[in-house]
């Protein structure tokens, strides 16, 4: 995400009606949030949703720093997170591997959707064999270089399962994709160091 | 803990011997009521809230999903207020601590026994389970989900069946048999491999006593009964036909 370019802006733009937020140039820049965000088996639908913040996001920007995830270049992820969004169900040997290597360099993890929440779509394979949904998918609905691929997919667990199954989650927030309104929500009690309290803002499902 | 179940087979109630009038508590509130109604309908009757799935206006009561349990001072059973009865000076509290915990984990237990994969449902929106969810607070499921391999039969030409999002509430049962008459619908097996049959566990579209009248597609507080042709999320129910129906019926005994 373009977050250094934004920032200047963001102060422009928000709808200041009500409280005009203070100029941050006049005062001392209060540390920014250190926020990763990844997904694990999920469709890439939660970060859209983020995206689909829009401008709202510019309002954010000033007070994070996003370290790591699919919308920035980094490629480990980094120690001392503050908050990281985890989108996708633990589906693979990868992203088993994946969320408790973030577990230990976050403070506040997130289950970011329905998927990391309860697994959703992808644990609709889980009552069938790995092998019998590998060869669904590769041979008996190909028509051409029908092979179950071998070389550089990590291997599927038996089951797609939720985050919290795996690793303790502080915050749940559900919805396919949640609406950005309860991101936001989620996002702004966390910069805020408050418990988001999501009653009523997502639901399961879309 | 015994409850005055029914008063069928009782001294029948009339001038000599009327309905005696209770006076109990729910909530701190004081209220009153017939001896013959359950704590559900007289907390509905003074606007006190208590969630329900399997509770429906105009079919009998069941007991089944247990989502309206309340805490009666002195008991240490939660009792099911759609199948107990009002008691003089008894004490309700229809949401403690207690029951709310308690609620919430027979809802959780309801979403981790079969597969409600609410993204992909037709009744997406408009279902009964998911709305609890969210009015209960409910974030996500404490236990494992049990990825149960259940069967969708498509074999009605206007309806089918998925009991993957089933939650064996018996409105379609009930509904098939008292308003209906058909008595199409049953119930077969035990925890997680029961399911909701027609006729001796035929595909339904061979069941010779169903009427085709979709009554059980309209009361299903899921998608598991759903018409055909319904995409995601376009499934909406419609209940209007069932306190007529009932009210007929009602007529048609005397």
């Amino acid at each position: 995400m373009t977050q250094t370019k934004t920032r200047k802006v963001s102060e422009k733009k928000p709808r200041a009606k009500e409280k005009a937020p203070p100029p941050i140039a006049a005062e001392a820049p209060p540390p920014r949030v250190r926020l990763a965000t990844t997904w694990l088996d999920g469709c890439s639908g939660c970060h859209m949703s983020l995206l689909d913040l829009d401008e709202r996001l510019l309002e954010l920007a000033p007070r994070i720093e996003l370290v790591y995830g699919p919308l920035v270049d980094g490629k480990q992820f980094p120690a001392g997170v503050d908050v990281t969004l985890v989108e996708g169900a633990v589906s693979s040997e990868k992203d088993r591997e994946e969320i408790l290597h973030i577990r230990e360099r976050t403070k506040i993890l997130v289950s970011f959707g329905d998927c990391a929440v309860t697994a959703n779509v992808p644990a609709m394979r889980n009552k069938f064999k790995v092998e019998d949904v590998l060869k669904r998918a590769y041979l008996e609905n190909s028509s051409y270089h029908s092979e179950i691929p071998t070389v550089g997919l990590p291997k599927l667990l038996k089951r797609a399962r939720p985050v919290h199954e795996f690793v303790a989650v502080d915050v749940f927030l559900p919805g396919c994709p949640p609406p950005p309104e309860a991101i936001l929500l989620v996002l702004g009690e966390l910069l805020e160091g408050r418990a988001p309290d999501l009653k009523g803002k997502t639901r399961f499902g879309a | 803990m015994t409850f005055p179940t029914d008063l069928r087979g009782k001294e029948p109630r009339g001038d000599k011997n009327p309905v005696r009038i209770l006076m109990f508590k729910i909530d701190d509130r004081d209220v009153s009521a017939r001896e013959d109604e359950t704590i559900l309908a007289v907390a509905r009757q003074n606007g006190i809230h208590i969630p329900t799935l399997c509770h429906l206006d105009g079919l009998s009561e069941r007991g089944a999903c247990r989502l309206c349990i309340v805490e009666v001072k002195g008991m240490a059973k939660l009792v099911p207020s759609c199948v107990s009865f009002a008691r003089q000076d008894m004490e309700v509290f229809t949401n403690s601590e207690r029951v709310a915990g308690y609620r919430r984990k027979i809802l959780e237990l309801l979403f981790s026994e079969r597969n409600h994969v609410c993204s992909v449902c037709v009744s997406n929106g408009h279902c009964e389970l998911q709305a609890l969810a969210t009015d209960l607070g409910m974030t996500h499921v404490h236990y494992d989900y049990l990825y149960p391999r259940h069967s969708v039969d498509a074999s009605h030409p206007r309806f089918s069946v998925d009991h993957n999002r089933c939650v064996l509430c018996q409105r379609c049962v009930r509904v098939c048999d008292e308003i209906e008459g058909a008595h199409t619908w049953d119930v077969m097996g035990r925890g997680v491999t029961a399911k909701v049959i027609t006729d001796l566990n035929q595909p339904w579209g061979l069941s010779e006593t169903c009427t085709g009248c979709g009554k059980c597609v309209h009361v299903c507080p899921t998608g598991a009964l759903s018409e055909k042709g319904k995409s995601v999320a376009e499934m909406t129910k419609r209940r209007q036909f069932l306190p007529y129906l009932q009210l007929m019926r009602r007529e048609g005994h005397k």
